[in-house]
């Protein structure tokens, strides 16, 4: 697999800028809930649309330990290459 | 020290909003008095029933009242006990073959909610290695069921057998059962379940099939079994789970299968075993309304007809409404700042609808949950109607342009 955090963390911030409402200077660091103030309905319909840009399933339990964008790219770092 | 109670602070300053904007708190109307199924008294005022569950009009059914007072003649009003202790009385049993037989299934489950039954069923069926693929709109019921299983949990798009399709191919070959969690008819929106597109591509992937018909029982298909049976796959249906609390007007749930299995499932329920059954008066009621029903198919042509009179109706007037006909029809508005001042004329013009507001909503926009009944006449409808236009072009939720 091609993909590293730091590829994906990359990809998630692209994405995530796509968003107006999306604060302009987000790294890696972000926290997704605090910092973008997405609720969790917002994080898991967003979260659908990169496993579907990556080909990848987030299973929502993960997502309970996600905070940051580093952690999603790691998470879907660590699934794709389980898969 | 931190409050206990600051994580509301959001709550109540939304909701102080929402009373200071309309004058009423939407979350704590209360129903006086029941006239009739479909007229209740609100605020010492006759108001018409929009926004109830009673699809068939039966929580005011006579054979169910008289049921349920010899019941509670002959049994008492409660059963003090667990399904699997002391809380399983003859009619329990007997409500339980009824229900399985009315399906044409092998046995049911009866539990004392809808809530309960899919919490129940779906907490138990999918253990730690399985996964659990849920429609993205489901039911508070069915993600807090997936929350109390050990399972993995993946979502698709709602009503999109497509990316079902896609998400189950992505497990290919991975080791666990796949359940596949949807709904019939979807309770906020009144969107449908394309059944027939899910249970291919349940075949196709070798997963297991839950259908919710909570909105769908008592309402669609010939016999008003729900969706599968409308589009001709109850075979392909592992697992139908639904409320009494609905089309039949009492309260309780049920899961009806042919899965032998079933009878483990009991033993291994949390939201089964820890709670008291149904008290007998409502087996009863249950078990009347359900006769109700089968004796008179005509509710449900009623039921459709009056349907389709509102949604044409919703339409005509310039509304957002659903696009779909069910019984289920929800008006989309544009912003807080038109649904509470519509919401709250809708009531002050004497029709009860229910709000439903993001975060809750599929969208992020504010709805107006109408349902009908069978037991409306064509002349309430029109009453509704013309009282929608009213608020609606007062709230500017109707463009005085669209008319
Ligand atoms: C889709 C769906 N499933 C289950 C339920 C729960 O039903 P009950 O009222 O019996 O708990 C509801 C109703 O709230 C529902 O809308």
């Amino acid at each position: 697999m091609s993909e590293t955090v730091e590829s994906v963390s990359a990809l998630i911030i692209q994405k995530l800028l796509a968003n107006p409402k999306v604060p302009r200077d987000i790294d890696g660091n972000c926290k997704i809930m605090e910092d973008l103030a997405f609720d969790s309905l917002a994080v898991m319909n967003f979260v659908m649309e990169v496993e579907d840009t990556l080909d990848v399933s987030v299973p929502l339990d993960k997502l309970a330990d996600i905070r940051t964008i580093n952690d999603l790219a790691t998470c879907i770092v660590d699934l794709k290459n389980k898969g | 020290m931190t409050s206990l109670f600051s994580k509301f602070d959001g709550t109540a300053s939304a909701l102080g909003a929402l009373v200071q904007a309309g004058g009423r708190n939407p979350f704590a109307v209360v129903i006086e008095k029941p006239i009739s199924s479909t007229v209740g008294v609100i605020e010492g005022r006759e108001t018409l029933l929009f926004g109830t569950n009673n699809y068939l009009g039966l929580s005011q059914s006579e054979r169910a009242i008289k049921a349920a007072q010899d019941a509670v003649g002959k049994y008492g009003v409660g059963t003090t006990g667990s399904r699997i202790a002391n809380g399983t009385q003859s009619l329990h049993r007997q409500l339980e073959q009824r229900i399985a037989a009315y399906f044409g299934r092998r046995d049911a489950m009866v539990f004392s909610t809808g809530y309960q039954a899919n919490l129940g069923m779906i907490s138990t069926l999918v253990g730690k290695d399985d996964y659990l693929i849920l429609d993205a709109d489901s039911h508070a019921s069915i993600y807090d069921g997936s929350r109390l299983s050990p399972a993995q949990v993946i979502r698709f798009r709602h009503n999109d057998a497509e990316d079902l399709h896609k998400r189950l191919k992505r497990l290919d070959g991975t080791p666990g059962a796949k359940l596949i969690v949807v709904e019939g008819i979807y309770s906020m929106t009144g969107n449908v379940a394309p059944i027939a597109e899910m249970a291919a591509v349940k075949r196709e992937t070798g997963a297991y099939l839950l259908v919710d018909e909570a909105h769908s029982f008592g309402v669609m298909g010939e016999k008003g079994l729900g969706v599968a049976e409308e589009a001709g796959v109850e075979a392909d249906v592992d697992f139908v789970v639904g409320t009494f609390s609905k089309s039949l007007g009492t309260v309780g749930g049920y899961c009806v299968s042919d899965h032998p299995e079933l009878e483990m499932v009991r033993l291994n329920c949390r939201p089964y075993m820890f709670t008291a059954s149904l008290p007998p008066e409502v087996i009863a009621a249950t078990m009347a309304a359900l006769e109700d029903m089968q004796e008179h198919p005509e509710l449900r042509t009623h039921l459709m007809a009056n349907a389709a009179h509102l949604h044409a109706g919703f339409h005509r007037i310039g509304l957002n409404a659903s696009r779909q006909v069910s019984p289920v029809i929800a008006v989309t508005l544009e912003s807080l700042e038109q649904a509470i001042p519509m919401w709250n004329r809708l009531l002050d013009l004497g029709v009860y609808v229910n709000l439903s507001l993001p975060p809750a909503t599929p969208d992020h926009r504010p709805l107006l949950r109408c349902s009908v009944m069978a037991t409306h006449t064509p002349a309430q409808i029109d009453q509704a109607i013309e009282i929608f236009r009213q608020a609606g072009l007062e709230s500017g939720a109707i463009a005085e342009s669209a008319l």
